[in-house]
C-alpha cells in the first residue's frame, strides 16, 4: 500500500515536472508532424489507398499504426492527454501560489546588496528619512514594505509585475479552455456535402440522407440536425483571361427557423468567404462544374430527358467525367428492361478544342462545350443491389459482357447520336451545378473566446517582468547618509538594466533634483 | 481590377535594387566582422552595463576622445546606412506593387518573401539599436539575400489579381502578420545558430578558434535571441489565430490540420518549448538554443516545401 502511493506520488512528480512538459510538448510536435507529410484519410482517401498500395508492407505498417489517421491515432491522443494532465498538474500548484503571491509582502532587503545583478550606491548629505521619503515617492505603483534595521538604516524592499504571473496564469487556462472546446466541438458537430443543381433544385437539412457525404461528431447520430432550407437558383463564375478564377457566386435563397412554417424565402448571394450563417449552421460554396443535359429519343418515339452532374478532373480548365444513365421506358418487365438500359459516359468540356477526334478544354467557362462520350447499352448493375458511383459505369459489368459499348462520338450543342436499333441521343447544353457543405460547431465561439484570451495572457506574461529593487539608507557617522540601490529581475535578466539604471539615478540623485 | 504594369515594373526595379543594395551592405559587414578588431573586451563592458550605473555616473571617470575609426568599423557604419537605403527600396516595391495589383501586396510566395524579409531586416535594425551587434548583419543578410534571390528568380509571379479563396480582408490580416513574424523569427534563429557556435568555443576554445573570438558574448546572443523570439511568438500565435478565424470563412472549419496548419502548430510548438526551456534550469543555453534552431528550421521548411512539395489548401504559391 505504502509503495503504491509512493509510486503514484512520484509518477504524478515526474508528469508534473517541467523537463518531462518539455518532453512532451517535443513529441506533440514531432507526433503533429507525420500528419503534413503523409496523406491524411481525413484530407484525401484516394491518395492514402495510392500510398499504401505504392509503399507495400511499410505502406501497411504505417496505416496499422495509425500514421493515416495521425490526429485521431492512440499515441497521438496519449501524447495530448498526458501533456493536458502534466499542465493541470503544473497549474493548481501554481495557482495556490499565485493567490498567496497576491497577498505576501516584499522580502527582506538583502544584507548585501552589491551582490546583486543591478547595483548602485552612492553617498549623500541628505537625512536617513529625507532619502526614504523620496524613494517612497519614486517607487510609486510598485508594492513596497518599509523596514528599519538595528543599526538605524531604513529600507524600502519593492516589487513589481504581478501581472506577469497572471497572464501567464490566463494564457495556460485559457489553453486547458480551447483544448476542451476543441474537444467539444469534434463531439457535437458534423459537416456533410453535397451538390444541388444551380438550376432552382432546392436542399433541406432535415436528416443525413440528403447529403452526399456527412462526417458526423462521436456524439451525433444524424437524427437532429439544424432544419433549413436552400435553393440555389443560379450560379456565376468569372475568369482571367488565363483561366485563373476570379470571382464565384450562386444566388440562394433559404428558409430557416419561423421561415419554414411561413415558407418565406429570404435571398442570399452565397460567395467564396462569405457562407450563409443561419440557425446556428454555415452554409458554404465549396465547388462548382457542369451537368450535361441529354435527351434520348428511344425507338418507340418515348423521350428522356437526364441532369446528372459530371465532375472536373481538371481544376483549371473544368474538363469534367461522368456518366448519365437511363432506363428504357415503358418496359414493365424487369429482365427485359435490364438488357436495354443505356449510359453516356466519358469527357465534357467546357470551352472544347479537337486536335483531330481527341477533344479536350482550353477554358473553364462554358464558352463552347461539348461532350467526347461512349454510349454503353446492356444491364448497368443499377438493380443488383451493389452501390455505384454516379460518375461512372460498373466497369465489372462491362468485363462480363453485360454491358456493351455502342457508340463513341463526339458532340456538340444539338448534335446527336444515332444507334443501331434507331434511339437518338442529342447533347442539349451545360447547366452549373454547386457543391455546398454544412457546417455546425456549437462550440467553436468559445475556442474562439479561448484563443483571444492566450493571445491576452501571452502578450502580458511575455511583456511584463517581475522585478523588484531595494533601497537601504544608513546613517554615516560624520552625518552624512550612505544609499544602495540593488535590483533583480526575477524571471529574465533582460531588459532590466535599462530600467534600473533610470531608477537608481533618481533614487541616488533626488537631492540634486530638488536643489536645481 | 486591372494591373498597372508601369507601376509593376518599377516595383521590380526597387526589387532588384533593395537585393543588391543589401548584398553590398553584406560584404560591408563581412569585412567589418572579417577585420575589425575582435571585441575583446566585450564581456566586461556588459558587466558594466549590467552594474547599473553606466559609465558617466563613475565619479572622476575621464571619457576618452574617440580614437580614429579604423577602416573596418567605417565600412561597417556604411554597411547600416546601406542596409537603411535597402530597406526604403523594399518598402518602395512592396508599396508599388500594391499599388500596382489594387490589392495587399501579399498575395504568392514572391510577394510573402519579399514582405518575410523585410520584417526580417527591421527587427534586424531596430535590435541593433538595444544590443552591440552591428557585426552580425552579415549573418542576417545572407538569409535574407538568398531569400529574395530565390523570391526573385524561382518564385517569381508576375503582378495579378489572386483567387477567390483568397479575396478577403483576411489576407490583408492574415498573411501580413504570419510574415510579418515569421521574418522576425529569422533572427533568433540565427542568433541561436551563433550562440551555439559562440558556446561551443567557451568550453573548447579551440573550436571555432578564429570565428568566434569575433562574435559577441554568448549572454549577449542569448539575450538577442530570447528578445526577438518574445517579440514575435505572439504576433505569431496571433497571425495563426487569424489564420484559423479566415479559414472557419472560406473552407468551412477553423482547423482541418492542412499541412500548413500542421506545420504551423508544430513550430508554435516548438517555440513555447523553447519560451519554457529558457525559463527552466538544466535547459538554459544551449539546449534552448538548439530548440530556437530547430524553430527556425521548421518555419523554413513550412515556407518551402509545404508550399511547394506537398498538395494542401495552402497551395497559393503562385508557381508551377
Amino acid at each position: 500500500m505504502k509503495n503504491a502511493l509512493a509510486f503514484l506520488r512520484n509518477t504524478w512528480r515526474g508528469l508534473t515536472a517541467m523537463r518531462t512538459a518539455l518532453t512532451l510538448l517535443f513529441l506533440l510536435a514531432l507526433g503533429a508532424l507525420p500528419g503534413a507529410l503523409l496523406p491524411q484519410r481525413s484530407l484525401n482517401s484516394l491518395k492514402v489507398d495510392e500510398f499504401i498500395t505504392d509503399n507495400g508492407w511499410w505502406g501497411r505498417l504505417l496505416d496499422k499504426g495509425g500514421f493515416y489517421a495521425v490526429y485521431g491515432s492512440f499515441w497521438f491522443s496519449a501524447i495530448y492527454v498526458l501533456l493536458f494532465v502534466s499542465l493541470v498538474g503544473c497549474l493548481l500548484p501554481r495557482l495556490w501560489e499565485y493567490f498567496s503571491q497576491m497577498r505576501a509582502k516584499p522580502v527582506l532587503t538583502p544584507r548585501n546588496l552589491a551582490r546583486m545583478p543591478h547595483h548602485a550606491e552612492a553617498h549623500t548629505d541628505r537625512a536617513v528619512d529625507d532619502v526614504i521619503t523620496a524613494a517612497r515617492a519614486r517607487l510609486k505603483g510598485w508594492r513596497t514594505v518599509e523596514r528599519e534595521e538595528a543599526d538605524g538604516a531604513r529600507t524600502i524592499s519593492a516589487e513589481r509585475g504581478y501581472l506577469r504571473e497572471t497572464g501567464n496564469l490566463v494564457f495556460h487556462f485559457a489553453l486547458l479552455g480551447l483544448l476542451v472546446a476543441f474537444a467539444l466541438g469534434k463531439m457535437f458537430g458534423y459537416e456533410g456535402q453535397v451538390i444541388v443543381q444551380a438550376t432552382g433544385k432546392q436542399f433541406c437539412n432535415s436528416g443525413v440522407f440528403n447529403f452526399d457525404s456527412f462526417r458526423p461528431g462521436l456524439r451525433v447520430d444524424g437524427t437532429q440536425l439544424t432544419p433549413f432550407c436552400v435553393r440555389v437558383n443560379d450560379f456565376h463564375a468569372t475568369y482571367l483571361h488565363n483561366g485563373q478564377a476570379e470571382s464565384f457566386l450562386a444566388n440562394i435563397d433559404y428558409q430557416s427557423g419561423e421561415d419554414l412554417d411561413t415558407g418565406t424565402w429570404k435571398p442570399y448571394p452565397l460567395e467564396v468567404n462569405h457562407p450563409l450563417r443561419t440557425a446556428g449552421d454555415r452554409l458554404y460554396l465549396l465547388g462548382h462544374g457542369y451537368t450535361p443535359k441529354f435527351t434520348v429519343t428511344f425507338p418507340n418515339g418515348a423521350t428522356r430527358s437526364a441532369e446528372v452532374q459530371w465532375r472536373p478532373v481538371d481544376p483549371i480548365t473544368l474538363l469534367s467525367e461522368g456518366a448519365t444513365k437511363f432506363d428504357p421506358p415503358q418496359i414493365t418487365d424487369s429482365e427485359e428492361r435490364r438488357k436495354n438500359q443505356l449510359a453516356v459516359t466519358g469527357l465534357l468540356a467546357p470551352s472544347a478544342v479537337f486536335d483531330g477526334t481527341l477533344m479536350s478544354s482550353n477554358f473553364p467557362e462554358a464558352r463552347k462545350p461539348a461532350v467526347a462520350v461512349d454510349v454503353f447499352r446492356g444491364d448497368l448493375g443499377t438493380d443488383s443491389g451493389r452501390g455505384q458511383s454516379i460518375f461512372s459505369i460498373d466497369q465489372s459489368m462491362v468485363d462480363k459482357g453485360r454491358l456493351a459499348k455502342v457508340a463513341r462520338q463526339n458532340l456538340e450543342v444539338g448534335q446527336e447520336i444515332k444507334l443501331d436499333d434507331g434511339t437518338v441521343i442529342r447533347f442539349d447544353g451545360v447547366t452549373d451545378w454547386v457543391s455546398l457543405q454544412v457546417s455546425h460547431d456549437p462550440a467553436q465561439v468559445y475556442v474562439l473566446v479561448f484563443s483571444m484570451l492566450m493571445v491576452a495572457g501571452l502578450g502580458v506574461s511575455l511583456a511584463i517582468r517581475r522585478r523588484r529593487v531595494w533601497v537601504r539608507a544608513v546613517p554615516q557617522q560624520d552625518g552624512r547618509t550612505f544609499i544602495e540601490v540593488g535590483g533583480l529581475a526575477r524571471t529574465d535578466q533582460a531588459g532590466y538594466g535599462g530600467e534600473f539604471t533610470g531608477l537608481s539615478r533618481d533614487l541616488l540623485s533626488a537631492e540634486q533634483d530638488k536643489e536645481s | 481590377m486591372p494591373v498597372n504594369a508601369t507601376l509593376a515594373t518599377y516595383s521590380d526595379w526597387m526589387y532588384n535594387s533593395a537585393v543588391g543594395v543589401y548584398l553590398l551592405a553584406t560584404f560591408l559587414y563581412v569585412y567589418e566582422q572579417a577585420f575589425g578588431r575582435a571585441p575583446v573586451k566585450a564581456k566586461e563592458r556588459d558587466l558594466v552595463v549590467a552594474g547599473g550605473t553606466g559609465d558617466q555616473w563613475k565619479p572622476g571617470l575621464v571619457v576618452p576622445t574617440k580614437p580614429e575609426r579604423s577602416r573596418a568599423e567605417r565600412f561597417g557604419r556604411m554597411a547600416v546606412a546601406l542596409t537603411l537605403l535597402g530597406v526604403l527600396f523594399h518598402v518602395a516595391a512592396l508599396v508599388l506593387r500594391g499599388v500596382a495589383t489594387g490589392r495587399a501586396p501579399w498575395g504568392n510566395m514572391y510577394e510573402y518573401g519579399a514582405l518575410l524579409t523585410l520584417a526580417a531586416v527591421v527587427t534586424f535594425v531596430v535590435l541593433m539599436r538595444s544590443f552591440p551587434i552591428r557585426r552580425l548583419g552579415g549573418f542576417v543578410l545572407v538569409p535574407v539575400v538568398i531569400l529574395m534571390f530565390l523570391g526573385g528568380t524561382a518564385l517569381y509571379a508576375p503582378a495579378a489579381p489572386v483567387q477567390p479563396a483568397l479575396q478577403s480582408y483576411w489576407l490583408v490580416i492574415h498573411v501580413s502578420v504570419i510574415s510579418i513574424s515569421t521574418g522576425m523569427l529569422l533572427v533568433p534563429g540565427v542568433a541561436s545558430l551563433l550562440y551555439l557556435v559562440k558556446a561551443a568555443n567557451d568550453r573548447k576554445p579551440e573550436k571555432f578558434a578564429k570565428f568566434a573570438g569575433r562574435l559577441p558574448s554568448a549572454d549577449t546572443l542569448d539575450r538577442l535571441a530570447y528578445r526577438s523570439t518574445v517579440l514575435a511568438f505572439p504576433l505569431f500565435t496571433i497571425g495563426i489565430m487569424f489564420g484559423a478565424i479566415w479559414a472557419e470563412a472560406a473552407w468551412g472549419r477553423f482547423w482541418g490540420w492542412d499541412p500548413k496548419e500542421t506545420v504551423a502548430f508544430v513550430s508554435w510548438v516548438v517555440y513555447a518549448a523553447y519560451l519554457h526551456a529558457r525559463a527552466t534550469a538544466g535547459w538554459r543555453g544551449a539546449n534552448a538554443a538548439w530548440i530556437n534552431t530547430v524553430g527556425f528550421l521548421l518555419t523554413v521548411f513550412n515556407l518551402f516545401f509545404i508550399n511547394l512539395v506537398t498538395t494542401g489548401l495552402h497551395s497559393y504559391a503562385g508557381v508551377g
